[in-house]
Parts: C-alpha cells; sequence; structure tokens
C-alpha cells in the first residue's frame, strides 16, 4: 500500500509541477509584452497626446481625434448593438426558451461570435460603403456594432438562463404578467452578468481595426461628422506602427497603452461586478 | 400555556371552494393525473399526502395553472373555484394567480428588499399611496409572523434573511396581494425542525381566512396541520377523507400501507 501511495505521491508532485511550469510560461509572455508596452508606451505619455491632433510626419503631436474617433464610434456601435443583443438574449433565454429559433438563433450566433473581424469589415463595406460612394464613421459603427451583438446576446442568453426557474415561477405564482416577471426578475437577478456582457463587448471592439479600415477608414484632421472617413486609435496604431517616422512611431506606442489600460479598467470594473454578486 | 384561539371554535364552513372533476394531467405523452375528482371546502386546510411522483405536485400546479409556463403540460376535465372553471381557455391567468397564491418549496425571495419583495405584488394591480404601502407591508409582515425580526431593515435584500425568515417573507409577499387560496408545495421541507414548527403555526393562523392546500411529504405534518388529506399514488386519487379518518381508520388498503410506513 506504501508504495502505490508513495508512487502517487511522486505523480502528483510531477503533474502539479508540469503546470506550474505551463502557467508561468504562459504568463510569461504576457508580462514581456505589457512590460514593453508599459515601457515605450510611457515614454510618450504626457498631454500633448490629449490635446493636440495627429502629426504630419517629421512633426510632434497627439492623438486628439484618434481617441475621439474611437470614442464616438464605438459609443454608436454599442447604442446599435447592445439594444439588439439584450432583446434577443431575452427572447431566447424566456420567451423562445423551447423553441427550435432559438437553437438557430444560437447556432448562428456561435458562429459570429467566432468570425473573423475582417470579414465583417468586408460584408459592410459592400453593404454601406460601397452603395453610398465614401467610407464613413457610421459604417465603422456598424461594423462594431455586428461584433457587439453576438458577444452581448451570449452573455444575456446565458445570465438569464442561470436565473433560477423557481423564481420565474414565484413572480408568475403572485400574478406577474410574464414581461414584469422579466423586467423585474430576471434582468434584476441577471444584472450584473448583463452589464459585465456589455462592458466585454466594449473591450472587444475597442482593439478592432481590421473593421475599420474598410468601412471607417482614417482621417488626419479632427473630424466629427460620421458621414465621413473618421479616426480611430486602432487604425492610426496600424499605420503610424508600420511608418518609418520616429514620432509617429512613439504615439502607435502611446496609443496601444491607451488601449490596453482602456480594456483592463473595463475588465477589472466586469470582474469586480460579478465578483459583489458571487461574494453575496 | 394553551392558547384562547386554539380552543375556541375554528371558523369553518363547509362551503365548497374548489371543485375538481374528471381531472387528467399530461407531461407530453406521460399521463400523470388520472380521473381526479375531489371537493376541497372553503376555509380549511387540505393536505395532498403520497410518495415521490404520485402526482401530488402536480395537481397542485394546476390550481393555478403555473403548468402553463412549460409547453407539453395539458389538463383536461374541469377545476371549478367558486364554480367558475378555470381550465377554461378564456381565464385570465395572471388575475387567477392573484386569486390563487402559491408558495414553493425552496424559499424563492425576489432580488430585492425586503420591503419591495412585498410591495412588488401588491403594486402590480393596485395604486396605493406611500403611507398605505407602508401599511399593508408591515401587515403582511406580521401576518407571516414576520415583523418582529425585519422590522429594523426593511430595506436589505430579502436574500440575507435565513432560510426560514425567507419562508415567511414568501407568505407574507403571497397574502399581501389578497388571495383566496393558498397553495404550499412542501413548504418546510428545506427548513430546519424549528423553522418548520413557525411555518405550522402560521398555516393554523391562516386556515380562519384563507382556503389552503399543502403538499407534503412529511405525514406528521399532515396529520398536524390539515382538517382533510387526499392519499395519492401513481396519479390516483386513492382517499380523500377527514384527516383523522386516513390516518387511523383508512377504508383502503393502500392507505393504511402508506401512513403505517409499509411503503412509500
Amino acid at each position: 500500500m506504501t508504495t502505490i501511495y508513495a508512487r502517487r505521491k511522486a505523480t502528483n508532485a510531477m503533474m502539479m509541477g508540469l503546470c506550474v511550469g505551463a502557467a508561468a510560461v504562459g504568463l510569461a509572455w504576457l508580462a514581456l509584452i505589457l512590460g514593453a508596452l508599459l515601457y515605450k508606451g510611457l515614454a510618450g505619455l504626457n498631454l500633448a497626446v490629449f490635446t493636440e491632433m495627429t502629426p504630419p510626419p517629421g512633426s510632434a503631436g497627439g492623438l486628439l481625434n484618434a481617441i475621439y474617433g474611437s470614442v464616438i464610434v464605438s459609443v454608436i456601435a454599442m447604442l446599435i448593438g447592445t439594444p439588439i443583443g439584450i432583446l434577443a438574449g431575452t427572447y431566447m433565454a424566456e420567451y423562445g426558451r423551447f423553441s427550435k429559433l432559438t437553437m438557430i438563433v444560437r447556432f448562428i450566433n456561435d458562429i459570429l461570435l467566432s468570425a473573423p473581424s475582417i470579414i465583417i469589415g468586408l460584408f459592410v463595406y459592400e453593404l454601406i460603403v460601397r452603395p453610398m460612394g465614401h467610407f464613413s464613421g457610421l459604417a465603422g459603427s456598424v461594423a462594431l456594432a455586428i461584433l457587439v451583438i453576438p458577444v452581448v446576446v451570449r452573455t444575456t442568453e446565458d445570465m438569464l438562463s442561470l436565473v433560477p426557474n423557481a423564481l420565474r415561477e414565484a413572480g408568475t405564482a403572485i400574478g406577474a404578467p410574464r414581461w414584469i416577471v422579466i423586467r423585474s426578475v430576471g434582468y434584476r437577478a441577471a444584472m450584473s452578468g448583463i452589464v459585465t456582457g456589455v462592458l466585454l463587448a466594449v473591450a472587444r471592439i475597442s482593439g478592432e481595426t481590421a473593421p475599420l479600415l474598410f468601412t471607417a477608414l482614417n482621417n488626419q484632421f479632427w473630424s466629427s461628422n460620421l458621414n465621413a472617413p473618421i479616426a480611430s486609435l486602432p487604425v492610426t496604431i496600424f499605420q503610424f506602427a508600420l511608418s518609418p517616422y520616429q514620432e509617429w512611431q512613439q504615439l502607435a506606442w502611446t496609443g496601444a497603452l491607451i488601449i490596453t489600460l482602456t480594456v483592463l479598467t473595463l475588465s477589472i470594473i466586469a470582474r469586480s461586478l460579478t465578483g459583489r454578486k458571487e461574494g453575496h | 400555556m394553551v392558547s384562547l384561539e386554539k380552543v375556541a371554535p375554528q371558523n369553518v364552513s363547509d362551503r365548497s371552494k374548489i371543485e375538481i372533476k374528471n381531472l387528467n394531467f399530461y407531461y407530453g405523452e406521460t399521463k400523470a393525473l388520472k380521473n381526479i375528482s375531489m371537493v376541497l371546502p372553503e376555509r380549511s386546510v387540505t393536505a395532498f399526502i403520497g410518495p415521490s411522483g404520485c402526482g401530488k405536485s402536480t395537481l397542485l400546479r394546476v390550481l393555478n395553472r403555473i403548468y402553463e409556463l412549460y409547453p407539453k403540460q395539458r389538463a383536461d376535465g374541469e377545476v371549478l373555484v367558486d364554480g367558475k372553471n378555470i381550465l377554461d381557455r378564456d381565464q385570465d391567468l395572471n388575475l387567477l394567480r392573484t386569486k390563487v397564491g402559491m408558495v414553493f418549496q425552496k424559499p424563492t425571495p425576489f432580488p430585492m428588499s425586503i420591503y419591495e419583495n412585498i410591495a412588488f405584488g401588491v403594486r402590480l394591480y393596485e395604486q396605493v399611496s406611500k403611507s398605505e404601502m407602508d401599511e399593508r407591508v408591515e401587515a403582511a409582515l406580521r401576518r407571516a409572523a414576520l415583523w418582529n425580526e425585519v422590522k429594523d431593515k426593511l430595506h436589505s435584500g430579502g436574500t440575507s434573511l435565513s432560510g426560514g425568515q425567507q419562508q415567511r417573507l414568501c407568505i407574507a409577499r403571497t397574502v399581501a396581494v389578497k388571495p383566496e387560496i393558498i397553495l404550499l408545495d412542501e413548504p418546510a421541507s428545506a427548513l430546519d425542525p424549528l423553522s418548520t414548527a413557525k411555518i405550522e403555526e402560521l398555516i393554523d393562523e391562516l386556515r380562519a381566512e384563507y382556503t389552503i392546500v399543502i403538499v407534503t411529504h412529511n405525514m406528521q405534518q399532515a396529520a398536524r396541520v390539515s382538517r382533510q388529506t387526499a392519499f395519492m399514488y401513481l396519479g390516483e386519487l386513492v382517499e380523500f377523507d377527514e384527516t383523522a379518518k386516513i390516518f387511523t381508520s383508512p377504508r383502503e388498503k393502500r392507505t393504511q400501507d402508506y401512513v403505517t410506513g409499509r411503503f412509500g
């Protein structure tokens, strides 16, 4: 018996070592990337980044128009995508729980969830940019909204499905119509999860470059016209990082740092929302 | 000490409240209730007993048509509440459920404050002022013998209460909408003995005003709280009689075997 036990302990120690090793290798790359980003990005982080426009090659400037463009395009994308996503998720988890349509929608949604974003960009290019004859911020928003929808649909459905049936029955049993049960009991119980899904969708789109290349394109100057090409952080980073100009490369690093910190902040907020729910 | 209330004659009428006629129930192809007929008197406690899967919860769930939440579940026959067939297609389900309240096995406080848990149901069909609502909430909580325990934390979450308190909150929430019938689906099976005793005491007090139907696995509980008991087995109503008779001199052998613990 002791030999069996000793062997088991040795196996355990070995497997544990392998697991820790694998985790360390994975984390090391992440740490290196973040370290490089912080080191290079912080060097160029100053007030001018947030107050000046993207400069012509060879001179100093900031990222104001790109940051503004990113924010406005993302906000509109969220305004389009979030209601559609939440309503679809609600249908799937509540009204259409047992319907065939739900299974079909879920299947298609899963495909959409993993669709390469460049395909979405091309799709919107054909759908909006070509008929309109020019690139536009609005087309960028639509492309990003298509990326938002599957994320929000999935989390909304999952979170509502986690609400115990007993709660639905209890709401129904005191005479509440279905929509009130969904609104006052379902949404309330699933709130933090749904909000987390929305925040993750924001995180997902804030770094997307490919769909914007085909839709919003870019703009070297300040523009708030959604019917015209508009600058965005990811596309600006893409352009500046590939350029031979030292100032542009520095701005690309700084822009990358800003996006990363934004996503990190959103993830932390999302985490704390779900964490609070579990802690309760 | 014997309380005066319990010695005094009970406010029992023999007017029938619920009449079930030739009720069949199906889960898809499976027939779960077979030709059930029975009459439940007003303002008294009726217990449904029987082994797991006998259909007692199913029968209870027909009485407020909560089964309609799920597809492929259907009932045929008649269930008359105050003479009106609630299985009729034109029966408004939400209004039916304000008249026939239900408390479940697992306590199910809504994800809101203790106060809101009760106000929520009241607000559905009544417009009441803030002060009136305060009164309604207090009255409901007193009715469920919970007021003294929660009066200082009405605005903390319903889930912060203990299991027994949560169950009494659910009873308070149910009585707050002024139903006439209260269905209790194993209301104490997830609770400790002390909380169970409190729930049973509560049922004893509520029976003067409400027609109560309770499903229970606990035969002592049925014997303690009910005036009449129905024994069900494999989807059939085997015997329905006064509780004392069911437990001491049942007509059917199957009933006898079950209540003496020979099976089930």
